[in-house]
């Protein structure tokens, strides 16, 4: 009852195929936003914005770059991290090093990232599956060595290169507050690019290489330069992703930030948050921010102080049977689980 | 010259220890078409529980038994509980399951039997000696020659046995197996206790060089280009590609590494498999996928 | 039809092997414009490779392939073969299994938009009046199978008939100078079957799209079909009109029976 559908009729088609066509979906929305863009700067503690918020804003724009890939193109990549370590040296040096200004540096480290995001994808054209998973990991591995060992990038053994106080324009970003509104637009933008992406035939193509790809090349797809350029977008959106939390968060690029088992991670976000939606994405990345804080408060009810190996062990086992279970019972992920209890909404208290 | 050929055997004597992993990996692949990811946690847990009973004073043959016991009853579980309710989705949720599988064995693993690194003495003789100049370890040969056992009796198994040539007709359509009255689950329990096995001697035979600890399972990790090579579905591709890549990488790494700083062992084994891909996109041995329009 | 006209497409002696087994020998035909030509056979004859080479999805060993008089590069790849005006639909339906009907329509729609990639980024302006306009004619497909009321249901939840009915809205919808169709009927009741006819004829009579599909109900071939084209292991064994085909010796030997 609450979540109307009837009565709400689309006259044209432009408003059938809107990202949000039923209303109470476009207010609570609107909701959402108001909360990101004003509560949260206004309530929430500097170490909530700084350690939750922007990491979940990062991690959820990697998430979609990998979801992309892998969930609508259909190309496994477990070596996604990488590509964030990519974005994150190449911002630096665009901004540090040669004075680029921060916005264009973040983006620029994103088209980076994008180019050799597509040259490790070339395998993808021949190569599928399991194959193709082990080559992304490949990539994982090629890219961590040459950072740390291509001195012009890295600059040293360490492979940790420090943020510069970031400026736009002259005005200094130098607070919590402001770095996190500099993450949330930038996420929040080139989401809503990438929601727009999906929705029209790129997004159709893409799951149509996914579904059935000999098909989707007889009706007309071009296999090579559509998965490539779904390699480049989400290459694209973890070099992005990658500098962002860098300036933002980490305070200094370093390659063990970026390593195979934050790729894994990747992977099990957008398994538990929903293969092939963007929202899935974001509900993996907050799942997996805020795991770690939930089990640390309620160990935290049974003692003290939690060793931090147990709390480490309790978060692997309930990453891992929760992918397992959403697997089993919902294997669509947490947002097809939403939308599920949107379709019982609409006819709640009814049963049927 | 000697040297060249020092460097050249102790990398393929590194190369059997890789295809040690590997094989679990194909094993299970070609079984069951299912990619398991946390075959690595799997050496990893055989490791723990290896060294855990023998640090509750179990005589060697006991433990041994005992991790068994643990491989068993985690086959079983893998098995009932995680892959059955899977078994008509498509190949790439089981292999998602894995994941999940991997860091589940991880972390139930060292929750019993604690994270610090353990060292694993078992006895085995580690004398070197020399052969026209050039030295071998006797602990490598040891794992060598159980690595070609192993291999053989695979091979039999596959080639031979009623279960092992149902296995591989089977494996690329379970429900059609299922249908057909093929005690599928069954068949899949014998394929992970087989890997559990090959887990244990993965692990020891890691767990004694490097001592047991959470990096054991980014072993499996260089393991996967060896099975890309090799094929992700051949067993003694497993073998011959994982000679090749102990062997590439460390002569690699000897030879080129000083020129480019070092380190080169973390992603040659890679390297080596992209431009196998490149030739050959199902490996060396792997069964090449038609698909029928 | 006008038997006389210059065909739509020619097959020029096409060979090709499968390991040891040689899938077509020698097999030539052309499809003349406007028509509907049925490809006969007994199951392996190799009806479907030929289907398969023609829309470059396989590459024959020997021959060519000829289409609006132009020969076509041996190693043309199946978009750049559709993107000439071919649409398929297959034996063992190949819907996307993702996807609602709606979305898999739309994809048939594929090599007529053209809308660059920013534009599509920011679903502005032009790329958006692009997704309207062949909204609409999707949905003129639609109507036309009579299949609105499953638009949003996904693929994968639809009935057998069903499916196949979207799948040949999905190759409608690329508008092709040539439909590929097979066993558009297989697996369906006479009712279904029918329907289906009954499709395929105002494809062909409306829409004057030229066909060839592959069927096996000899009732439904007869009464469609222009022309008929007989294989049987691999080699053309007949070719003419229903009238021609059913007195040819040669095929009923081999397919239609003895008894008439």
């Amino acid at each position: 009852m609450f979540y109307r559908e009837c009565g709400n009729f689309k006259d044209t088609y432009a408003r059938d195929m809107a990202i949000f066509p039923i209303p109470l979906d476009r207010y609570g929305f609107i909701v959402m936003l108001i909360v990101a863009f004003l509560v949260i700067p206004l309530v929430a503690s500097d170490y909530w914005i700084t350690n939750i918020m922007v990491p979940f804003y990062c991690f959820g724009l990697s998430a979609i770059g990998l979801n992309i890939l892998a969930g609508y193109a259909g190309q496994i990549s477990i070596g996604h991290a990488a590509f964030m370590a990519v974005g994150a040296y190449a911002s630096l040096i665009l901004y540090g090093r040669y004075g680029v200004p921060l916005i264009p540096s973040i983006l620029g480290a994103g088209v980076v990232s994008a180019g050799v995001g597509v040259f490790f994808g070339l395998p993808s054209l021949k190569i599928k599956g399991f194959y193709l998973a082990i080559a992304t990991l490949a990539s994982q591995f090629i890219i961590q060595w040459l950072i740390v060992h291509w001195k012009w990038v890295s600059g040293g053994v360490f492979g940790t290169v420090e943020t510069p106080n970031m400026q736009i324009f002259g005005w200094a970003l130098d607070t919590a507050v402001k770095k996190y509104y500099l993450s949330l637009c930038i996420v929040g933008v080139l989401a809503l690019f990438a929601k727009n992406l999906v929705r029209g035939q790129l997004g159709r193509n893409w799951m149509a290489i996914r579904d059935m790809d000999f098909a989707a090349e007889i009706i007309g797809v071009n296999l090579y330069r559509d998965k490539l350029i779904a390699f480049a977008v989400a290459t694209f959106y973890a070099g992005v992703a990658g500098s962002l939390i860098t300036f933002c968060y980490y305070g200094a690029a370093n390659i063990e930030e970026f390593h195979v088992m934050v790729s894994f991670a990747l992977m099990g976000m957008i398994i538990i948050g929903g293969l092939g939606t963007i929202l899935g994405s974001f509900l993996g990345a907050g799942f997996f921010v805020l795991l770690p804080i939930g089990i640390n408060q309620s160990m935290g009810a049974f003692m003290k102080v939690v060793p931090s190996d147990i709390l480490s062990n309790i978060e692997t086992i309930i990453f891992g049977g929760l992918i397992a279970l959403f697997l089993i019972v919902e294997p669509f992920g947490m947002a097809r689980l939403w939308q599920t209890i949107k379709d019982k909404l609409r006819l709640w208290p009814f049963p049927y | 010259m000697s040297f060249f050929f020092e460097v050249l055997i102790t990398g393929l004597l590194v190369g059997v220890m890789y295809a040690l992993v590997a094989l679990g990996f194909a094993l299970i692949f070609k079984a069951s078409d299912v990619f398991n990811m946390a075959q690595g946690d799997m050496s990893l847990l055989a490791g723990l529980a290896l060294v855990g009973f023998l640090q509750m004073n179990f005589p060697l043959w006991l433990a041994l038994i005992c991790t068994l016991a643990v491989m068993v009853i985690l086959a079983y579980i893998t098995v009932f509980v995680i892959l059955r309710p899977l078994v008509a989705r498509p190949p790439l949720m089981l292999f998602m399951a894995t994941f999940g599988l991997a860091y589940l064995i991880q972390g139930i693993g060292q929750s019993i039997w604690g994270t610090d690194a353990k060292g694993l003495e078992l006895g085995i003789p580690d004398k070197s000696f020399d052969v026209a100049g050039v030295f071998f370890s006797s602990f490598d040969l040891t794992f060598a020659g159980i690595a070609v056992v192993l291999l053989i009796l695979l091979v039999w198994f596959f080639q031979k046995t009623r279960t092992g040539r149902a296995l591989r007709a089977v494996s690329d359509d379970h429900e059609a197996a299922l249908s057909v009255g093929i005690p599928l689950l069954r068949a899949w329990l014998v394929t992970w206790i087989v890997a559990g096995i090959v887990a244990i001697v993965a692990g020891v035979a890691w767990g004694t060089t490097l001592g047991v600890q959470f990096s054991l399972s980014y072993i499996a990790l260089k393991a996967l280009p060896v099975l890309i090579i090799g094929g992700l579905d051949s067993i003694p591709g497993a073998i011959i590609a994982g000679l090749i890549v102990g062997a590439g990488e460390n002569l690699a790494e000897v030879f080129l590494g000083p020129y480019v700083g070092g380190g080169i062992q973390t992603f040659f084994p890679y390297l080596m498999a992209l431009v196998v891909l490149y030739f050959k996109p199902y490996g060396l041995f792997g069964k090449e996928i038609i698909e029928r329009v | 039809m006008n038997e006389k006209s210059e065909p739509l497409l020619r097959a020029e002696n096409i060979s090709i092997s499968f390991g040891g087994l040689k899938a077509l020998d020698d097999v030539s035909l052309e499809i003349y414009p406007g028509e509907i030509l049925a490809i006969i056979g007994p199951n392996g004859a190799g009806k479907t490779t030929m289907l398969n080479v023609i829309n470059g999805f396989y590459k024959q060993d020997e021959g060519r392939i000829v289409f609006e008089g132009k020969t076509r590069p041996k190693n043309m790849k199946p978009n750049h073969v559709a993107a000439q005006g071919i649409a398929r639909t297959f034996q063992n339906l190949a819907l996307f299994t993702g996807m609602s009907t709606l979305a898999n329509i739309m994809v048939g729609r594929t090599l007529k938009m053209h809308s660059n990639f920013l534009s599509k980024a920011l679903y502005w302006r032009f790329s958006q009046k692009e997704e309207i306009e062949h909204r609409k004619a999707v949905e003129w497909i639609i109507d036309f199978l009579q299949i609105e009321n499953i638009r949003r249901t996904p693929a994968s939840m639809l009935p057998y008939g069903l499916r196949k009915r979207v799948e040949l809205a999905r190759a409608l919808a690329a508008e092709p100078k040539l439909l590929l169709l097979d066993e558009p009927m297989a697996g369906m009741n006479l009712e279904e079957k029918e329907d289906i006819a009954r499709f395929v004829l105002d494809a062909n009579e409306e829409l004057g799209y030229t066909i060839a599909l592959i069927e096996h109900d000899m009732g439904v071939v007869m009464d469609i079909c222009d022309r008929i084209v007989v294989l049987d292991f691999g080699k053309k064994i007949g070719e003419g009109t229903p009238e021609e085909i059913k007195a040819n010796p040669a095929v009923t030997k081999a397919y239609l029976g003895m008894a008439e």
